[in-house]
């Protein structure tokens, strides 16, 4: 933004009468010469709003005095740029009381139902308007949307449902199945699909919100009809026939036995849709008590190991320009996220053409990420190919993606250092070198620092910030803030074979190979880690990563950690040297399709008499938590609470039970402890617990 | 007060052939790949960029003003000014005038002047009995009325003009850019064969000066959105000899035209950025000039004979300079036309040209191969219209350095009759 815009900028929002008047708690209120009411919520010294208890108290006091003032209109918004809310305040009812959380929350449905019988009262909605703060809008009789804004019911990823009046407002005013599916997948709106579905009454600019509010005030706009759709769906057969198909498309998602919310919430519409009074009270009570789940325990603490993760930056890393070294599929899509978030970027590679292939890919990511075709250009516009290496003498932090050998990343280290500019980062995204040989042979071994990325970059939120014995702590702060400032997670590690993810993972991996050899069927073993709620079997995962790698890093472990890791089995070896590596070349563990799917057999189809193994689970989970456990002990990761994120937000592990660590408590730790040795003394060595695990107990 | 004016650096993309349907590149893609490298380059902040200039034609309808497009597509402040120049061959060198006379008047000291085409993207063009059709559909406001329009729509009306073909006839004399050639072949006697070596020697040097490196700065890579990696010209053909060139048909004048696709310029896309900064900014940075720009001159004649251009813009610059053609170490004269080329070395060579019309007190003289276009031209590399002025002026700039030279003067012909000459000296 140039100075001219700058020195406008905080006349963008139109905020009425409001803009003048003084903040009574968390709301301006004031009515201007039109007779309209216009209460901005504007939580003191936050930057985004969320709906707490003192949001609502006070809104109830308003709501006594606009009853009593009669104005021709009510118009209720927000006066932070960022948006309308971000949702209700999750702190203020997780771990309460059963009767308190239904005590809090017929309170907020009686304020909520107050502001509902208004019969002139308009939300206008900018930027973000999730959960909590969606249903207070959907609580108003109409509803502007300005254009970018973003509306949705992130709730069932923490393991309930909108509980503030959603399920019955929203499907009441949208349509019904749009707005099922909007609660059921916790997905965002854009202001135009939320029009189209009737969850708003219209879409406009910033700068018509005073004439649209008019209009909506003196009924000109045109509200969406219910369509025969929805008037069908007021009949309970409609609404089973719909309900199933839900059921049917949640299940391939989310199995009910982990992830009881959804289905909870379709029981709850098929039950009552159409019927307010009813599904209310059902709201209520279902609410209630998926909040006391396991499940949304454990997704709740997920999103705090979430918030704890960016909690870690501390100031800003004062980069803008960023230079990649290595276009391979790491360094492009670093390099191509780098430019989505924002900053200057430079990729260099010793060849012209595997920088065009990144570029190449970098445009579908980012086609598909952005949507928006001149957010496209833009960012590919930041991303500037640099064979000549121009970039390094700009950047504030250039990151060395190159092929895993020392000796080459140590030659590129001896060309970069010297042009680098003061106070600059050099890091590197090796998975497998540790950091103190590569800081061997710098000038300044205090700026180096290890941004272990996971790949798909775009997909993938964690990165392993990895220190070593000469970092200065300034290089581990700023690395820590510009990982968040790429928008992901940072998870601050020591410089050990694998660091923690990898380290954690390859057992799981190791250990399927073992079972494999044993003739286990590969879908039986990937079935039963699914099931536990991995994302993707250990099989599948290790062709996906390719049979290569995994054997490198299996190897390299077992070379610098011993028998606690177990031997790669010779079938392993003979793939890797017929080059047959997985997914990349379509062949691997399995077969894989053209369009990058295994060709797997169904697990009901497997032969009655294939081999199965009780201890199958234990035998793929337990090493990984024993992993965990090692890394906790020897000071890699500092605490359960980042081991668990980094597990999490790293490798997908199960969110549901919380994170590796979480999960052991949950079984309980001498019951982990007694049943690794139960393996050890079956399998032997690689199954030894370790013994961090007795400070865990 | 006149200041020192210096070019300081400069680059342009590889020249890519048109190949029958759009490049991957419009005009502002082009000049985004050629600037984001060449401002990675420089010394100076970019904000010390006071204003941006760029030459360009064939202005698509998604990117018009391409300078301003351009500029805040290449992170420039949205402060510094951007307009675009558009004077058809001569685009990308007015340009570069105009920064000159900006900074020599003082009111700026470092500017971005460029040029960029981008031929394939030349749109095609309704006939002009298809306008009416629709604008009489449009208008209609009955449906008898929306009917009797309707009717009114002939097959012809779907056939596209194609904007390029437009583009290259001059709309006064109806003559297209060839044809300007054919007749500058007649008045001075240039033979086909001659066209045809000179052509061929075009390749022959633009290859040469691919292999030795002579375009290592000046070239740098374009990468497309689909993956494409382009670090070179591509439409050099250093197989191509005097003999293959005489086979081929003439291209606008049958059957006994001299001017053919061999032995013309290209139609292809391409940008280049030059830099120039005043003695201030210069000393300010710590800038390394290539060479000074020591004057200017635009010259127009009957736009049948186009082509002589060179002719009418050079000339007075060796007067105002007192120089003689030996005074010329370099010259860049753009290679629209072989024959073009040749009937201006001629021009020089003619008593009566330079007497009557150039004011000389005879014949200025001979041109020497070895001072002409010595790393080959636009029959080789391709005629971004809107970029060529550019791409020469650069040139003349790093082969005078390159060649240890002294001055130079870079000049083209334009469609329409006129002509545009910049005299530079190695700083």
């Amino acid at each position: 933004m140039g100075r001219m815009l700058d020195a406008l900028a905080d006349r963008t929002l139109e905020l009425g009468p409001t803009r003048h008047v003084e903040r009574e708690g968390n709301w301006r209120a004031a009515r201007d010469g039109e007779g309209l009411f216009w209460l901005v919520l504007d939580r003191p010294d936050k930057s985004v709003n969320v709906i707490d208890r003192a949001v609502l108290e006070e809104l109830d006091a308003l709501l006594d005095r606009i009853e009593a003032e009669k104005p021709a209109g009510v118009v209720l918004r927000s006066a932070k740029p960022s948006g309308f809310a971000a949702g209700a305040d999750i702190n203020q009812f997780v771990a309460l009381p059963h009767d308190e959380i239904l005590a809090m929350l017929r309170d907020g449905h009686r304020v909520f139902d107050r502001l509902a019988a208004l019969p002139r009262c308009v939300a206008v909605i900018h930027g973000h308007c999730l959960g909590g703060g969606l249903e207070l809008a959907l609580a108003c009789r109409h509803r502007i949307a300005i254009q970018g804004a973003g509306l949705g019911f992130p709730e069932v990823m923490l393991g309930f449902h909108p509980g503030l009046g959603g399920t019955f407002r929203a499907t009441g005013v949208a349509d019904p199945i749009e707005a099922m599916t909007l609660m059921l997948n916790g997905k965002t709106l854009q202001a135009r699909q939320a029009k189209r579905i009737g969850l708003v009454d219209a879409v406009t600019e910033e700068r018509h919100v005073h004439d649209a509010v008019l209009a909506a005030v003196h009924g000109e706009l045109r509200t969406t009809s219910g369509s025969f759709q929805s008037r069908a769906l007021q009949f309970r057969p409609a609404r089973t026939l719909a309900a199933a198909r839900m059921r049917k498309s949640v299940a391939e998602k989310a199995p009910r036995e982990h992830y009881p919310a959804p289905y909870r919430l379709i029981d709850l519409w098929e039950a009552h849709g159409g019927n307010a009074k009813a599904m209310q009270a059902g709201e209520i009570d279902s609410f209630v008590d998926l909040i006391a789940t396991d499940t949304s325990r454990n997704l709740v603490r997920v999103f705090f190991l979430r918030e704890a993760m960016k909690g870690l930056r501390k100031g800003r890393s004062g980069v803008r320009h960023v230079h990649v070294i290595g276009a391979g599929a790491m360094g492009g899509e670093i390099a191509a996220w780098a430019a989505k978030q924002g900053f200057d970027v430079t990729l260099e590679d010793i060849a012209l053409a595997p920088i065009g292939k990144a570029i190449r890919s970098a445009g579908k990511m980012l086609a598909a990420t952005l949507k928006d075709p001149l957010l496209v250009r833009d960012a590919l516009d930041r991303l500037v190919p640099d064979p000549g290496g121009l970039g390094v003498r700009h950047a504030d932090i250039v990151i060395e993606a190159a092929p895993e050998r020392i000796e080459l990343k140590r030659q590129i280290y001896a060309k970069v250092e010297p042009k680098l500019k003061p106070g600059a980062l050099l890091a590197t995204n090796t998975s497998a070198i540790p950091l103190p040989d590569l800081a061997e042979g710098l000038a300044d071994p205090s700026r180096l620092v290890g941004l272990h990325f996971f790949n798909p970059v775009s997909r993938m939120q964690l990165i392993e910030v990895v220190g070593h014995d000469r970092i200065d702590p300034e290089t581990e702060r700023r690395a820590t803030a510009f990982a968040t400032e790429l928008g992901k997670l940072p998870a601050p590690v020591a410089s050990a074979p694998g660091f923690l993810v990898n380290r954690a993972l390859t057992p799981y991996l190791a250990e399927a190979m073992i079972l494999l050899e044993e003739g286990i069927p590969k879908e039986r073993i990937d079935d039963r880690a699914e099931r536990f709620g991995m994302p993707m079997g250990p099989v599948e995962l290790a062709d996906q990563v390719g049979l290569d790698i995994a054997l490198e890093v299996s190897t390299s472990l077992r070379e610098r950690l011993g028998p606690v890791f177990p031997e790669v089995p010779d079938r392993l070896r003979r793939m890797v040297a017929d080059k047959r590596l997985g997914r990349k070349t379509g062949s691997g563990l399995y077969e894989w399709d053209s369009d990058g799917k295994p060709r797997k057999m169904r697990v009901d189809a497997l032969p009655d008499e294939s081999k199965d193994d009780p201890d199958l689970l234990d035998r793929l989970i337990l090493p990984m938590l024993n992993a965990v456990v090692a890394c906790l002990r020897e000071g890699v990761v500092a605490s359960e609470d980042i081991a668990d994120g980094a597990m999490i937000f790293g490798t997908g592990f199960a969110p549901f039970r919380g994170g590796p660590i979480a999960y052991a408590r949950t079984r309980g730790i001498g019951e982990i402890v007694r049943r690794l040795e139960a393996l050890q003394a079956v399998h032997g060595e690689r199954f030894r617990p370790d013994p961090g695990w007795q400070s865990l107990g | 007060m006149t200041r020192a004016v210096y070019i300081v650096d400069g680059a342009r993309t590889p020249f890519l052939k048109a190949r029958g349907k759009p490049g991957p590149f419009t005009p502002v893609d082009l000049a985004v790949q050629c600037g984001r490298p060449l401002l990675l380059r420089q010394d100076f902040p970019k904000d010390a960029i006071d204003l941006v200039i760029l030459g360009c034609v064939s202005v698509i309808a998604d990117e018009m003003n391409p300078a301003r497009v351009a500029s805040l597509r290449l992170g420039l402040s949205e402060e510094i000014p951007a307009f675009t120049t558009q004077i058809n061959c001569g685009s990308g060198m007015q340009s570069i005038d105009t920064a000159f006379r900006y900074i020599e008047r003082g009111t700026a000291e470092i500017v971005l002047a460029g040029g960029t085409e981008a031929l394939s993207h030349s749109p095609l063009v309704l006939r002009r009995g298809a306008v009416d059709w629709f604008a009489r559909l449009n208008g209609a406001k009955t449906a008898g009325d929306r009917l009797k329009a309707l009717s009114g729509l002939r097959p012809d009306f779907l056939k596209p003009v194609i904007g390029l073909e437009r583009g290259l006839t001059d709309p006064i004399t109806e003559l297209n850019m060839g044809q300007t050639a054919e007749v500058l072949a007649h008045l001075f006697h240039i033979e086909r064969r001659d066209a045809d070596a000179y052509a061929a020697e075009s390749h022959r040097r633009v290859a040469r000066a691919q292999a030795d490196g002579t375009f290592a700065d000046e070239v740098v890579p374009a990468v497309s959105r689909d993956g494409g990696a382009f670090d070179r010209d591509d439409g050099v053909r250093p197989d191509s000899d005097a003999k293959a060139l005489a086979k081929l048909r003439p291209a606008f004048e049958r059957p006994w035209g001299k001017v053919t696709a061999g032995n013309s310029s290209q139609i292809t896309d391409g940008a280049s950025w030059t830099i120039l900064a005043s003695e201030e900014a210069v000393a300010k940075y710590g800038l390394k000039p290539i060479a000074r720009i020591l004057d200017s001159e635009w010259g127009a004649l009957d736009p049948s004979i186009m082509g002589l251009g060179p002719v009418v813009s050079a000339a007075p610059l060796l007067k105002r300079g007192g120089l003689s053609l030996d005074d010329i170490d370099l010259w860049e004269l753009n290679e629209a036309f072989a024959a073009q080329v040749l009937a201006c070395l001629r021009a020089l060579e003619d008593e009566t040209v330079c007497r009557k019309v150039l004011g000389f007190d005879g014949a200025l003289g001979t041109i020497a191969q070895d001072r002409l276009n010595v790393d080959g031209g636009a029959i080789a590399l391709g005629h971004p219209v809107g970029t060529s002025g550019n791409r020469i002026t650069l040139h003349l700039a790093n082969a005078l350095r390159r060649r240890g030279k002294r001055r130079g003067i870079a000049t083209e012909c334009i469609g329409g009759g006129q002509g545009g000459a910049m005299l530079l000296e190695a700083a």
